[in-house]
């Protein structure tokens, strides 16, 4: 069916999927999802052990060889739980959330190409369950509907903390999506393609990070906010709002979400890597070995997981390193920087396309010109008079000031002087009396202060 | 005839064969997949949509909305619109619907719809609204005439995408653009209309904390309840370094309630401890001096009675 219902539609997509089977269907399905789950239980060791290293501890060490079963116990402890369902829950929004969120990240790894055609039980077929002309569309309609999963999950649990976690949530998948979906659009450009296979092999040259830089640097900052993940924590914000959308739930809902969480981890960076970072092809210099042996065969999928990984740790490097932004700040970022970049970032990638494309001038041409526009830029910005720093605030007569305003010891605010200490004049006229003392002058003030 | 065309309602015979040119391949048959998977949906979306008519939450209203739209999103890219469909997920499921839900939670869970009309007659309105806009439809769908169907395969020769973007930007470039400028002018409007001139200057977190300073507030978190090491319940009160108990320490509602324990009690308690006595007080009762509360610590408890303190005894909380 599936065939057959995209056959007519699709033919634009590099990946050719001819030669498949149902039962190749079914086992691409099923290493994917088998893929997914095992992945999920080495990103969360993969994450603590990481975050020890940067806070200098060990991190899980003890179950099993360098701690590599604690993932599986901990899955076990929340399996083995109380499944508790609160009673003023909705009920079937209540139990239907999580799902929704585990379905809906499931699907995307449907779409990634984990390497070019490989030959699978004498079948010539790629490693990509499927594409189709809007395939990186679809990503994202799948990650706006797991979404639901959360806002649903807090709504339902009838709570107030999750009920903020899930309104938190809708506010930021709004707000993030716009700008994703902006600097995505920047690839489809350059690409000519919104299908993930095509857009692969449209980076056999350059990765496209390199020249989408800007749109590169903003994806990687609203996949983190799409994903939940510190600084952009705030729906599940514990230091807040006890566990955010998760707090009414236990056991092994409490664990889909969970899931979803990381799986959805695994879905972005697998979409970083195959729209910015080459997906399955091989780094620079090992493309070049042997008239690109290392591009062919099973050998991508070597390079998809170490870049995929390579994404999953800059997540807990960031994790390991930044604090949560307050909501405000969030929102400011998404909204009054984010999304304007993003546009003018896409219309600077489309007039650059358009003058390319339906102009004569060659690329080399064009290059000249903006490094000429750029030189005069500079040049013109050179004669403009420097903006004056706004005058420090130091009022010439200082400002009444209080020490010990309202009972407390205050130091002095910027602008504003101490008054003189009465214990100075003390310290001198003890020191002028007995003869033979050192001289006042010498001692420090900080020995008289303290 | 496809097996779909004839499951559409009696009254369109006349609009199949045009109104639905995707759904069928150049041979005019919808392949049996597309059957399967419109009699699967087709009873899922009626249901739904029936559920958001009758259901009395607005927040289950909205999902079978949104049931309703990915089942369309399905539908759409099994008759090959496939650009259509998963746009129809991002845009309406993933951002408009999640728009309204963002409202729509604010209501809470156990809130019904207020069923009474606000404005005089507005179901009449609605009505007399709802004729006209089906007359006009109906017109429209009548005097229209429509060219004879191309045909999936030359439709989507270029990709479904691009098919969709050759028409947009050419035969309804003009359309597309007016739609623009409306919507443009709509989001505009709403900022202008809830757009309030700040009359006050702007508080940033340095100025609420030079407030709170210069009120006199108490700047860092209360104390905890409880007694270090000793009780950590939330009606006892901590104590403060010359072992006076701390009001404050103890959860406001507590206080009011008058639920607060005595602090004295456990002050002193720390004394007798110190002084190498037992906890708790002896009492005449040696089933009293192993307390299930377990307060009282092996070595005190190994020298109860030495020291025999004289105030009254506690009653085993």
């Amino acid at each position: 069916m599936h065939a057959g219902m995209l056959g007519a539609a699709v033919a634009p997509v590099t990946a050719d999927f001819s030669q498949d089977t149902w039962w190749l269907w079914v086992i691409k399905a099923v290493v994917i999802i088998v893929f997914l789950l095992t992945s999920v239980l080495f990103a969360i060791w993969f994450e603590r052990k990481v975050v020890a290293r940067m806070q200098v501890r060990p991190g899980p060490n003890v179950h099993g060889p360098f701690g590599l079963l604690q993932s599986l116990a901990d899955a076990m402890k929340l399996l083995f739980k109380e499944d508790m369902t609160v009673s003023a829950a909705d009920k079937i929004v209540y139990l239907v959330a999580p799902m929704i969120a585990v379905f809906c990240s499931l699907l995307t790894f449907a779409v990634i190409p984990l390497g070019p055609a490989v030959n699978l039980f004498g079948h010539h077929t790629p490693l990509q369950l499927t594409d189709f002309p809007v395939a990186v569309l679809y990503i994202l309609a799948c990650a706006s509907v797991g979404v639901y999963g959360i806002v649903l999950g807090g709504w339902a649990s009838n709570s107030t903390y999750p009920l903020l976690g899930g309104v938190r949530s809708t506010a930021q998948v709004i707000s993030y999506e716009l700008a994703m979906g902006l600097s995505l659009v920047t690839v489809f450009l350059m690409a000519g393609s919104m299908s993930t296979s095509q857009i692969v092999s449209s980076q056999t040259k350059l990765w496209w990070f390199i020249p989408l830089l800007p749109a590169f640097v903003i994806y990687v900052i609203s996949m983190v906010g799409e994903t939940n993940r510190l600084p952009f924590d705030l729906p599940e914000a514990e230091g807040e709002l006890v566990g955010g959308y998760t707090t009414e739930y236990s056991s092994m809902k409490f664990a889909w979400f969970f899931l979803a969480e990381y799986i959805n981890m695994l879905n972005v960076s697998a979409v970083a890597t195959t729209l910015f970072l080459g997906g399955w092809r091989a780094p620079f210099g090992i493309s070049l070995i042997n008239d690109g042996m290392f591009n062919t065969g099973w050998w991508p999928v070597l390079w998809f997981l170490v870049k995929l990984w390579a994404v999953m740790f800059f997540f807990v490097w960031v994790r390991g390193s930044v604090l949560r932004f307050r909501y405000d700040q969030f929102m400011n970022l998404g909204w009054k920087l984010l999304i304007p970049a993003a546009l003018v970032w896409l219309v600077a990638v489309a007039a650059f396309k358009g003058l390319r494309d339906f102009s004569d001038l060659d690329l080399r041409t064009w290059l000249f010109v903006l490094a000429g526009v750029l030189v005069l830029a500079i040049v013109v910005s050179l004669f403009f008079p420097e903006k004056k720093a706004p005058e420090p605030t130091k009022a010439a007569a200082p400002r009444e000031f209080d020490p010990f305003a309202a009972g407390y010891p205050v130091p002095p605010l910027p602008g504003q002087v101490l008054p003189p200490s009465p214990r100075k004049g003390r310290v001198t006229a003890a020191a002028s009396v007995p003869a033979g003392a050192p001289d006042p002058s010498e001692t420090t003030p900080e020995v008289h202060g303290g | 005839m496809s097996p779909l065309a004839a499951h559409l309602p009696a009254h369109l015979p006349a609009l199949l064969p045009t109104a639905l040119p995707a759904a069928v391949d150049t041979a005019g048959r919808a392949s049996t997949g597309e059957a399967v998977l419109f009699w699967v949906l087709a009873p899922i979306m009626v249901i739904a949509a029936l559920g958001l008519l009758f259901a009395r939450k607005a927040v289950h209203a909205a999902l079978s909305l949104i049931v309703v739209m990915i089942s369309l999103a399905f539908m759409y890219v099994t008759q090959g619109a496939v650009f259509l469909g998963v746009v129809q997920v991002v845009v309406y499921t993933g951002a408009i619907m999640m728009l309204f839900l963002f409202v729509l939670m604010l209501v809470g869970v156990d809130s019904a719809d207020s069923l009474v009309e606000t404005i005089r007659g507005q179901r009449w309105i609605g009505v007399i609204a709802a004729l006209g806009l089906l007359v006009v439809l109906g017109g429209v769908l009548l005097a229209a005439t429509y060219p004879v169907p191309t045909g999936l395969g030359e439709a989507n020769a270029d990709s479904n995408p691009v098919g969709v973007a050759h028409l947009i930007f050419s035969d309804h470039v003009f359309a597309m653009e007016v739609v623009g400028a409306l919507l443009v002018t709509a989001a505009l409007g709403a900022l202008v209309m809830s757009h309030r001139r700040r009359l006050t200057p702007k508080r940033g977190q340095r100025e609420l904390a030079d407030l709170r300073v210069a009120g006199g507030h108490h700047l860092a978190p209360l104390p905890a309840p409880g007694v270090y090491a000793r009780h950590n319940a939330m009606d006892v009160p901590a104590l403060d370094p010359y072992g006076n108990p701390i009001d404050s320490s103890v959860p406001r509602v507590l206080r009011v309630r008058g639920q607060e324990a005595d602090a004295n009690e456990y002050a002193a308690r720390i004394d007798r401890v110190l002084a190498g006595g037992a906890a708790r007080d002896v009492t005449p009762d040696p089933e009293l001096a192993t307390t299930p509360g377990g307060s009282a610590p092996p070595d005190g408890a190994a020298g109860a009675g030495t020291d025999g303190p004289t105030t009254t005894g506690e009653e085993a909380r």
